[in-house]
């Protein structure tokens, strides 16, 4: 099962709504996913020269405020810090390399769970509707924002293995569906260096896209080459710092539609989760392609 | 109630009370005509109705809409989801927008006509339902179908009618490539007219003369006895 939705916005007007006409959305999906749920949104863009980090532990009552003085007084940068339910946002001039190399070696059990520019991850076990409240989403303003709710599968239910998994700067990845090859795609990719926090399969697709990307390959060509090397069932939402990209294995058996209309795209597991948007019901609605590359906003 | 246009809100009555209410109207009701509003895309909306009934569903379906339907004419006033017509027995039911995978999967009659693009696997074993797609069709459409006629006014993706028992497919424009035993066959008389008539029903204009006919080359599934070696 799992549910997927994502929506971007044309209309600028919207912009300031996102977490209202999300909301609905992504608790539509809940009964596809009521393991644990979690969503990307691409808000308040930092400076060129900064980075911002979404950071989460397990421990709600964890003090941030020791990693932002840490970081300051070992990295000698500027650290700013909002927490948010068992996550924090942090944004810093750091080099990123020097921020996530300091908190593996001082705080290991803080999990990196996105980072760039503009995109924030928050993710947690749990029901749509509650992770939704704690993360405070309902007043997100952004352009737009993607969100996954689990049903789980090939690994278990923890925030670890929840979506959007990060694939890179601003970039994330929501499944559908199932890989059969992650365990060999993992070992492989372990070889060249690159490192996983869980068993999960859709972590594997991830970190062969942030491996692609690094290669210095575009966001279509690595998609494409995702088509060959992934092996399994998907329907994937990635998201990316103007937009999202929606891709669908050759069988297409993953449940996947999409609607656009002057104000907004939406892309939903099913049609249920958009028809609460306004003017749904008059959309361009159709089921995307398999193995056709569909984006928005800006170059892919 | 009077015999005019009846009205069912999902939203106020849910999927269950609109089902319960359609299912349990005696056969030969004079509440014949159904408005369904609000859909909201839910699924199995309007699904097992066993009688001659007409409903107006105004809105976008979610998933098998129109299910096992016998006699009932369903008119969808949106996009289908997963499986639209599913197993349909007999009646009508009319898309005007896109469907989703799997529309009119094991259908053993009755006409679907879907006035824009149905994706894959369209009529996947298909039993005798007669299908008429304005747009184009999805990878796998037809699969393994048995029975009934399959029309498609645009092109057709991959394999279509893999395995394909006794249906006859019609495309206008391009098949991307036919699936086992699937090969092109001669357009004859019998075709053109079982053609024309279905065009006809779905308000087509398309000419039955700039179709082609697929089918089963029947050798994947009749036993052949020079083949008796290989079991």
């Amino acid at each position: 099962m799992c549910g997927i939705v994502g929506l971007y916005v044309k209309n600028p007007k919207l912009k300031s709504k996102l977490g209202k006409l999300f909301k609905p959305m992504i608790i539509e999906m809940t009964n596809r996913g009521p393991d644990s749920a979690g969503v990307a949104i691409y808000r308040n863009p930092v400076k060129k020269n900064e980075t911002k980090f979404s950071l989460a532990h397990n421990d709600p009552a964890f003090d941030w405020k020791k990693i932002d003085v840490g970081l300051e007084r070992t990295l000698k940068c500027d650290c700013r810090i909002t927490k948010i339910g068992n996550h924090c946002i942090l944004v810093t001039n750091a080099k990123e390399k020097a921020v996530t190399d300091w908190l593996r070696k001082h705080f290991p059990e803080v999990r990196v769970v996105g980072s760039g520019h503009t995109i924030e991850i928050f993710k947690e076990t749990g029901l749509p509707a509650n992770v939704y409240e704690k993360f405070n989403l309902d007043e997100a303003q952004g352009t737009h924002i993607i969100g996954h709710t689990r049903m789980a599968t090939e690994s278990a239910v923890t925030t670890a293995g929840s979506h959007p998994f990060a694939t890179g700067a601003d970039l994330c990845l929501v499944h559908n569906g199932s890989l059969s090859n992650h365990n060999r795609l993992r070992e492989n990719l372990r070889r060249k260096g690159m490192e996983f926090q869980t068993e999960n399969d859709t972590e594997v697709a991830a970190a062969y896209m942030t491996w692609k990307l690094r290669q210095g390959a575009s966001l279509k060509e690595t998609l494409q080459d995702a088509l060959k090397d992934l092996d399994g069932f998907y329907t994937f939402l990635v998201g990316t710092h103007d937009g999202f990209a929606v891709v669908r294995d050759p069988i297409a058996c993953k449940h996947a539609v999409i609607a656009e209309n002057d104000d907004y795209v939406a892309m939903a597991t099913e049609y249920r989760a958009i028809a609460h948007l306004p003017g749904a019901d008059k959309a361009k609605i159709w089921e995307p392609e398999p193995v056709k590359i569909y984006t928005w906003g800006g170059k892919a | 109630m009077t015999s005019g246009t009846n009205e069912l809100d999902l939203q106020k009555v849910g999927v269950r009370g609109i089902n319960e209410t359609l299912q349990k109207l005696p056969k030969n009701t004079n509440q014949r005509h159904w408005l369904v509003k609000n859909p909201m895309g839910q699924h199995a909306i309007a699904v097992g109705l066993d009688g001659p009934l007409a409903i107006d569903i105004q809105g976008h379906v979610g998933f098998y809409c129109g299910g096992m339907n016998k006699e009932s004419e369903i008119i969808i006033h949106g996009h289908a989801g997963v499986g639209v017509a599913e197993n349909m027995m007999s009646g009508l039911i009319w898309v005007k927008g896109n469907a989703s995978e799997s529309a009119g999967a094991t259908g053993n009659g009755g006409l679907l006509i879907i006035d824009g693009d149905a994706s894959s696997r369209c009529g996947i074993s298909m039993k005798g339902i007669d299908i008429v797609v304005g747009g184009s069709v999805g990878h796998m459409s037809a699969f393994m179908a048995q029975r009934g006629n399959l029309v498609v006014c645009g092109n057709a993706g991959e394999a279509l009618g893999d395995s394909i028992y006794e249906a006859r497919l019609y495309v206008k424009g391009k098949a991307a490539n036919l699936g086992a035993d699937c090969i092109e066959k001669e357009m004859r008389s019998e075709h053109f007219e079982d053609l024309a008539k279905l065009l006809e029903r779905a308000k087509r204009k398309e000419r039955p003369e700039d179709f082609r006919r697929y089918g089963s080359a029947r050798k994947l599934y009749n036993f052949n006895v020079d083949h008796a070696d290989a079991y």
